[in-house]
């Protein structure tokens, strides 16, 4: 090759990688594609041993129970790319509805505003959630772990103990959540917002780097401070949002939906996807396809009459793995530093 | 040449905890001029670097820009007074790509939108590093693939093209090799030609210090303890300064 001009040496010595190479780093630099690869193993395989999988009645069912995590699992990745974690998401999920049931009941607001106060509600959680983390330095385990305990007893106070009935039918109702479908389309559209946020604005690299290098990034002028706490009020909006979706779908306002069980497995989503807790790194769409991948594992195991529990025991084993994986794909990427 | 006083420090104290690392330091940067500042390991050259950058806000003292008493709130608001910083740790990301890092804070937008613009960043990236003539093999990769040269190369770089009035240099040459080190030096001495940038260096080779530097500081337990012009001093009278106070130490007759 003859010698090019210093400006263009860069750009020679990228088309110089082989195209196999660049797929292979793509592999492993892009957690997504792994996962997205399992994911589609799992549908062709659940599709082939029961022809009712994909079913429009099913996939549809699908839709509804991914819509929820996936929107939960999305806020958190936000988060997590902090190296932080929102343990209080599967309260605000119910969180949201109830105060939403308050304001439309009791307070006589109409439905489109009493909604917008149930979101301000949440993101109110999430805005002290972030406060006591960054301004008085708790860890935000313990923060959230707090919250989790606080709102699930304030849940079931708030309504007197016993489930409500949702507001009665409207188009209101029907776009966010009552109709069957629109769980999903605002599942679709929050991701792809998300996406854009986290890799294509300041906001989501001034995510990356405050999670990736603290001080470096406060000695960039980065303002850490209101990128963390704003993240937690994101993420708990989006828990509130998706509790009221599923509010809206089940036509009940249940103190007690949510809860650990829906946090744990929005937390498993997006490790799975390939967001670690360790911070600087994170995929909104790897949440959201590791969604896909536990919800089809739990749908097609209920199907085929598998029971909870050993869903239970494949979701461990799971995370578990993907967390070996990923330590070991860091190991590999790491030996091939040029120094 | 004393036509303009771009930067005074005053009496600046800071400490952290039960360590004092700056007691009351006062510096003057002039328009124009080039500042070597040397002194031992843990004498507070950084601290004092990170007072006037906005890190760090000083216990005691005042900062005067321009002749204006200024306080820093924060890091951003240095930056928009024409602050800029090589830093010591470097503030790289590794997890973010070499174009990400380039333009870390100082994002180029699509405007009127909010969102990123990767090839002129890319393009601004590769030309910059072009410039300086430093060789990275791809501008996509993580800064974590990178060797420390080509680390330091970047938070160069990145401060350098940042249209600084004030160029805060923590040892910028630290991992860098005989060539490489020729060439920062060399763009310091471009930046200095220009004559628009006024820079404080902070270097533990004195040669390197005066190659460029018009004046030079030494920082002594927390006081600036010496400040001549690089013209009317040399090598072996710093080194001698510094070495007389180690053997100072030593021989255990040192007084506060
Ligand atoms: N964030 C901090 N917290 C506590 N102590 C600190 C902090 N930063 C600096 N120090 C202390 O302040 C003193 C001065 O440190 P500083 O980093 O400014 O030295 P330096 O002159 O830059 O040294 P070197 O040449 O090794 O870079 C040291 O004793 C250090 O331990
Ligand atoms: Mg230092």
């Amino acid at each position: 090759m003859a010698q090019t001009p210093p400006k263009n040496e860069s750009q020679v010595e990228t088309q110089k990688q082989s195209f196999g190479s660049r797929m292979v780093g793509t592999l492993l630099r892009r957690q997504e594609a792994s996962i997205f690869v399992v994911a589609i193993i799992l549908l062709v395989y659940f599709q082939a041993s029961n022809a009712a999988f994909l079913s429009q009645g099913n996939l549809r069912n699908l839709g509804q129970f991914i819509a929820a995590t996936a929107i939960i699992a999305v806020g958190l990745v936000m988060v997590m790319v902090l190296g932080e974690i929102d343990l209080s998401v599967g309260q605000t999920f119910a969180f949201a509805p109830i105060v939403m049931w308050i304001a439309y009941e009791q307070l006589l607001l109409v439905l489109p505003l009493a909604v917008i106060v149930g979101l301000l509600a949440t993101a109110a959680i999430g805005l002290v959630n972030g406060t006591i983390r960054v301004y008085f330095g708790v860890p935000s385990f313990v923060v959230t772990l707090g919250m989790f305990f606080l709102l699930s007893g304030v849940n079931v106070t708030l309504v007197g103990g016993f489930p409500k009935t949702a507001p009665e039918a409207s188009a209101i109702k029907s776009a966010l959540g009552a109709y069957p479908y629109s769980g999903i389309i605002w599942c679709v559209v929050i991701v792809a917002f998300m996406h854009i946020l986290l890799n294509h604005t300041r906001w989501g690299i001034h995510t990356f780097a405050t999670g990736g290098n603290f001080t470096g990034a406060r000695e960039s002028g980065i303002k850490v401070d209101k990128i963390r706490v704003w993240n937690f009020a994101l993420c708990s909006t989006l828990a509130g949002f998706a509790g009221i979706l599923e509010a809206m779908r089940i036509d009940s306002i249940d103190p007690l939906a949510g809860g650990a069980n829906t946090m744990f497995l929005a937390i498993s989503a997006a490790v799975i996807g390939g967001t670690p807790l360790a911070g600087g790194v994170g995929t909104i769409l790897g949440a959201f396809i590791g969604t896909l991948v536990l919800s089809v594992l739990q749908n097609g195991f209920t199907l085929q009459g598998v029971s909870a529990f050993t869903f239970n025991i494949i979701l461990g084993v799971a995370v578990l793995v993907v967390m070996v994986l990923s330590v070991y794909i860091g190991r590999i990427r790491k030996g091939r530093k040029v120094t | 040449m004393t036509e303009h006083e771009v930067l005074r420090a005053e009496n600046i104290a800071k400490g952290f905890g039960s360590v004092t690392a700056l007691r009351d330091v006062s510096l003057r940067l002039e328009k124009g001029e080039v500042l070597g500042l040397i002194g031992d390991n843990g004498a507070g050259k950084s601290t004092l670097i990170k007072t006037i950058t906005g890190f760090h806000r000083p216990d005691e003292g005042r900062l005067l820009l321009d002749g204006e008493e200024t306080v820093l709130k924060s890091v951003s608001h240095a930056q928009s007074l024409g602050i800029q910083t090589v830093y010591q740790d470097l503030a790289l990301v590794d997890d973010l790509s070499v174009y990400h890092n380039m333009f870390l804070n100082a994002e180029i937008v699509r405007k009127p939108f909010p969102f990123l613009n990767g090839r002129a960043m890319k393009e601004k990236t590769r030309q910059y590093l072009a410039d300086i003539g430093v060789k990275i093999p791809s501008i996509d990769t993580e800064v974590a693939m990178l060797s420390g040269g080509q680390r330091q190369a970047i938070a160069v770089a990145r401060a350098v093209y940042s249209d600084a009035k004030i160029l805060l240099m923590d040892e910028p040459l630290a991992a860098m090799g005989a060539k490489e080190g020729a060439m920062i030096l060399d763009l310091v001495q471009r930046l200095k030609d220009e004559g628009n940038v006024s820079i404080i260096l902070i270097a533990h080779n004195y040669a390197h210090v005066f190659e460029v530097c018009d004046r030079v500081n030494v920082l002594q337990h927390g006081r600036i303890t010496y400040d001549k012009n690089t013209g009317d001093t040399s090598v072996e009278e710093l080194t001698e300064l510094m070495v007389s106070e180690y053997r100072k130490a030593r021989a255990g007759g040192e007084e506060e």
